[in-house]
C-alpha cells in the first residue's frame, strides 16, 4: 500500500482533487505505468498500428454493438424483420448496422496482420510467451463472437452456415449427435439455437473478450514491447533506468497512433459508405434472404475470415487419410530411429503411433477433418516453443526463411480463396497440399528453424530519424 | 505426397475444360441506374405496385417511404395504396399462400431485399432483374405456358406479357469441346406488345431502379454522406500527420 500523501494547501483544486484520488486509487500510477512512462522502442514500423487498431475495432463492435441491441429482436419470427427495420426506420440505423458488419471483417484483417507481426518478429519468444497465448485466445473468442454473430441477422447463409458448422460437432464420436444438439438447443438451427448464440455474442464472449485483452494488454506492458530488430531493448539504460531506445508510449506512440487510426478510417470508411456489401464478401447476398429450414441453398461458403480453416476442413477426405497415416508413419519411424531414447520409450511411440493409425482409419474423415480444424488454431497456441532459431527476427534471419514465411502467407490466402469456392476435384488437391504445409510450417518449424546461417543481430535498434 | 501431386496435375489437365462449359443461363445485360432519377423511379413504383404487388410482398418497405421518390402521402394514398388503407404499412400482397402453391407451386418471394439478394458473380441484382423481365418466352411444355431464359422453368407467367407481347428466342448450333451446344443469337417478335421493344426495356429500367431503390432506399444519401466523411479524414490526416511530425522530429 502507497504511503498517504498530503498535498499543500495552496495547490490548485485540480491537484488536491487528483491527489485525493491517488490515496485512494492508483490513477496516477496507472497512467504512468502504462501510457506516460511505458518505454516503447523507438523503431517501430507501419507493423505496429495494427495493436492499436484492434483495439479501436473492439470499441466501434461494442458501442455499434449496444445501439444494435437496442432495436433488434432475437426472435426466429422477428430477427429478419428487425434487421430491416435497424436499416430503415431507426434513425441513422444502416449507418451503425453496416459499421458492425463492416468492423467484424475488419477486426479480422487486423487481427491476422497483426498476428503476421508477431509471427516474423518473433514477438511470441522469451519473455513474451504469456502475451502470446493471451493473443491467441483473443483469436479463438473472436472466432466464437464472429461465427454466433453471423447467426442473428437470421438469413439464408447465417441459417445453413450455422447449420453446417453445428452439425461438424456431431461427427465426434460418441458424444457427437448430443453435443449438437446441446450447442443447437434444438434438433434443427432455430428460435433456441437464435437466443443462445444472441446471448453468447453479446454478453458471455465479449465478458472473456474483454477480460483477455486487459491481460494481454497488462502481460505486455510487464515484459516490455519487441520490435523490428527483435533486441531487447531493456539492455542498455541511462542513469534513471530509462531503456535509451525507448520513448514514452505516450505522446509518440499515442500521436503516432492516431495517423494510423485516421488511416485505417479512411478505408473503413470507405467500405462502410460506398461498398457494404463489398462484393459479396462482407455481407453475403444469400444473406438478404430471410431464413426458410426447408430450402437449402446450392452453395454454402462461410464468411471470408473463415475460409482457410473451411478449405482445411474441406481437404480431409477418405483419401487423405491416407496421406495423413503416411505422415504418422514417417513421424514415428524418424522419431524412433533419429532421436535417442530408452527402448521402452521407443516401444511406446511405436505403440501410440499403431493405435493413432487405427483411429484414423476407423473413425471417419469428417471427424479428423473437425479435428485438423480445430489444430489449425490450436497449434498457433505452440508457437513459442516450436521456434528453434537463434535469432528473433526475420531481418537477421537466413533468408530462405523470408521465402518460406512468404510461401506461408500465400498458401493462407489460396485456403482462403478455396474455402469461398464451391467444391471442386481439383480445388480438394490443392487445399490437400496447402494443409500439409499449414501443418508442416508449424510441426517440423523446431527442425527449419534451427538450419541456415544468422545474421549478427546489432546491440541497439536501428532507427532513422523521420 | 507424390500420389497427390500427380493426381493433382492429372485434375489439371481434365478440369480446364469443364470449367468453361458450365452456365446454362444466358449472360445478364447490364441494368440502367436510375434511382437517382425521381420520374424514373415514380414509374417504376407505379408499374410495381399494378403488377407485382398483387402476388409479391414487400413487407419490409412502408409505403410511405415513397416520400422519397418525391411523393406526397396524399398521392400515394390515392394511387398506389390497394393492399391497405394506412399509409404507414408495410406492402404486404393479399395473396393467399394455399392459392398461390396450387397455381405456381410455391408463394412468391418477398422483394424488397430482391436486388440485393440476386447479385452474384453475373453482376448486381439489379442487372439479373433486368435481362429477367426481358426474356420471358412462350413454352408450351410448361404449365403456365411461359420459360425465361435467365431463369429456367421459372413458376411465374409473363405478368408484363401485354406490355412486351410474346417473342421467340432464336438458337444457333455451335461446336463445343466436340459437342453440339445450343447457343443464344437473338430474339424474334411473334407477336406485338402494347410497347415497342425500346419503350418496354425502359419501363422495365424504370421498374428495375424502383425495386433497387427499394431494396435500400438510403443508399444514394449514404454515398452523398460518405463523400464528406471522407473529405473530413483527409483533412484531418494531414493534421494527425503534421501533429506526429512535430512531436517525433525531437526522436534522433
Amino acid at each position: 500500500m502507497a504511503e498517504f500523501k498530503e498535498i499543500s494547501p495552496n495547490a490548485s483544486v485540480g491537484d488536491k482533487l487528483l491527489n485525493w484520488v491517488d490515496n485512494r486509487f492508483p490513477a496516477s500510477k496507472l497512467y504512468k505505468e502504462h501510457l506516460s512512462e511505458y518505454y516503447a522502442p523507438k523503431n517501430f514500423n507501419f507493423w505496429y498500428f495494427f495493436g492499436s487498431l484492434a483495439l479501436f475495432v473492439l470499441v466501434i463492435q461494442i458501442v455499434t454493438g449496444i445501439f444494435l441491441v437496442m432495436h433488434y429482436k432475437p426472435d426466429a419470427a422477428q430477427a429478419f424483420a428487425s434487421v430491416e427495420y435497424i436499416m430503415r426506420d431507426v434513425p441513422w440505423g444502416w449507418l451503425i448496422r453496416y459499421m458492425h458488419s463492416t468492423g467484424a471483417s475488419a477486426f479480422f484483417v487486423v487481427v491476422y496482420f497483426h498476428m503476421f507481426r508477431g509471427l516474423i518478429y518473433g514477438s511470441y519468444r522469451k519473455p513474451r510467451e504469456l502475451v502470446w497465448l493471451f493473443g491467441c485466445a483473443i483469436f479463438l473468442c473472436l472466432m466464437a463472437e464472429a461465427f454466433m454473430g453471423y447467426l442473428l441477422p437470421w438469413g439464408q447463409m447465417s441459417y445453413w452456415g450455422a447449420q453446417v458448422i453445428v452439425n461438424l460437432f456431431a461427427a465426434v464420436p460418441v458424444i457427437g449427435p448430443d453435443l449438437a444438439l446441446l450447442i443447437r438447443g434444438d434438433y434443427v438451427v432455430s428460435d433456441a439455437t437464435l437466443n443462445r448464440f444472441f446471448s453468447f455474442h453479446v454478453i458471455a464472449v465479449p465478458l472473456v473478450l474483454l477480460g483477455l485483452v486487459a491481460a494481454h494488454i497488462i502481460a505486455l506492458h510487464e515484459v516490455g514491447s519487441n520490435n523490428p530488430d527483435g533486441v531487447e531493448i531493456k539492455k542498455y539504460k541511462d542513469e534513471q533506468g530509462r531503456p535509451l531506445d525507448g520513448i514514452p508510449f505516450h505522446p509518440y506512440y499515442t500521436v503516432h497512433d492516431i495517423l494510423g487510426v485516421t488511416g485505417f478510417l479512411v478505408i473503413f470508411t470507405s467500405i462502410v459508405f460506398f461498398a457494404p456489401e463489398l462484393g459479396g464478401y462482407f455481407l453475403e447476398y444469400n444473406n438478404f434472404i430471410p431464413a426458410d429450414p426447408l430450402k437449402t441453398p446450392l452453395h454454402i461458403a462461410p464468411v471470408w475470415y473463415f475460409t482457410p480453416y473451411y478449405s482445411m476442413l474441406r481437404a480431409i477426405t477418405t483419401e487423405m487419410m491416407y496421406a495423413l497415416v503416411l505422415c504418422v508413419v514417417i513421424a514415428a519411424y524418424l522419431g524412433v530411429t533419429r532421436i535417442k531414447m530408452a527402448s521402452v520409450l521407443k516401444a511406446a511411440v511405436v505403440a501410440a503411433a499403431v493405435i493413432m493409425m487405427g483411429l484414423m482409419l476407423k473413425i471417419d474423415a469428417k471427424f479428423w477433418g473437425v479435428v485438423v480444424m480445430g489444430g489449425a488454431v490450436i497449434i498457433l497456441f505452440f508457437l513459442p516453443w516450436l521456434d528453434n532459431c537463434e535469432v528473433r527476427s526475420i531481418r537477421y534471419r537466413p533468408d530462405w526463411h523470408k521465402y518460406l514465411y512468404a510461401i506461408f502467407v500465400i498458401n493462407f490466402v489460396i485456403l482462403g480463396y478455396l474455402g469461398v469456392q464451391p467444391p471442386s476435384p481439383i480445388g480438394e488437391r490443392v487445399s490437400q497440399v496447402g494443409t500439409l504445409f499449414y501443418f508442416g510450417f508449424f510441426l517440423l518449424m523446431p527442425w527449419w528453424s534451427r538450419l541456415g546461417e544468422t545474421k549478427s543481430v546489432p546491440d541497439r535498434v536501428t532507427f532513422t530519424p523521420h | 505426397m507424390k500420389k497427390i501431386l500427380i493426381s493433382l496435375l492429372v485434375s489439371l489437365g481434365c478440369l480446364s475444360g469443364a470449367w468453361s462449359a458450365g452456365g446454362d443461363t444466358i449472360a445478364w445485360d447490364k441494368a440502367p441506374n436510375k434511382t437517382n432519377d425521381l420520374g424514373a423511379l415514380q414509374n417504376g413504383a407505379k408499374l410495381f405496385v399494378n403488377y407485382c404487388l398483387n402476388c409479391h410482398s414487400a413487407a419490409f418497405m412502408r409505403y410511405n417511404r415513397l416520400t422519397d421518390i418525391g411523393l406526397t402521402e396524399q398521392q400515394i394514398k390515392d394511387n398506389l395504396l390497394f393492399t391497405t388503407d394506412k399509409v404507414g404499412e408495410t406492402m404486404k400482397a393479399n395473396i393467399d399462400a394455399r392459392q398461390a402453391k396450387d397455381w405456381f407451386g410455391g408463394l412468391p418471394p418477398d422483394l424488397t431485399l430482391v436486388a440485393r439478394s440476386r447479385s452474384g458473380s453475373g453482376g448486381t441484382g439489379a442487372d439479373y432483374l433486368y435481362t429477367y423481365l426481358r426474356t420471358y418466352y412462350r413454352d408450351d411444355t410448361k404449365a403456365t405456358g411461359w420459360n425465361n431464359l435467365a431463369f429456367p422453368n421459372v413458376g411465374m407467367p409473363h405478368v408484363l406479357w401485354e406490355l412486351q407481347g410474346e417473342r421467340r428466342p432464336v438458337f444457333d448450333v455451335a461446336q463445343q469441346h466436340g459437342h453440339e451446344v445450343q447457343v443464344f443469337k437473338g430474339w424474334e417478335q411473334v407477336k406485338p406488345g402494347t410497347m415497342t421493344p425500346l419503350q418496354y426495356d425502359q419501363a422495365v429500367g424504370d421498374l428495375v431502379s424502383y425495386l433497387q431503390w427499394m431494396a435500400e432506399p438510403g443508399q444514394n444519401s449514404r454515398v452523398r454522406i460518405g463523400v464528406w466523411v471522407l473529405i473530413f479524414l483527409l483533412c484531418f490526416m494531414v493534421i494527425a500527420w503534421r501533429l506526429n511530425a512535430s512531436y517525433w522530429k525531437d526522436i534522433k
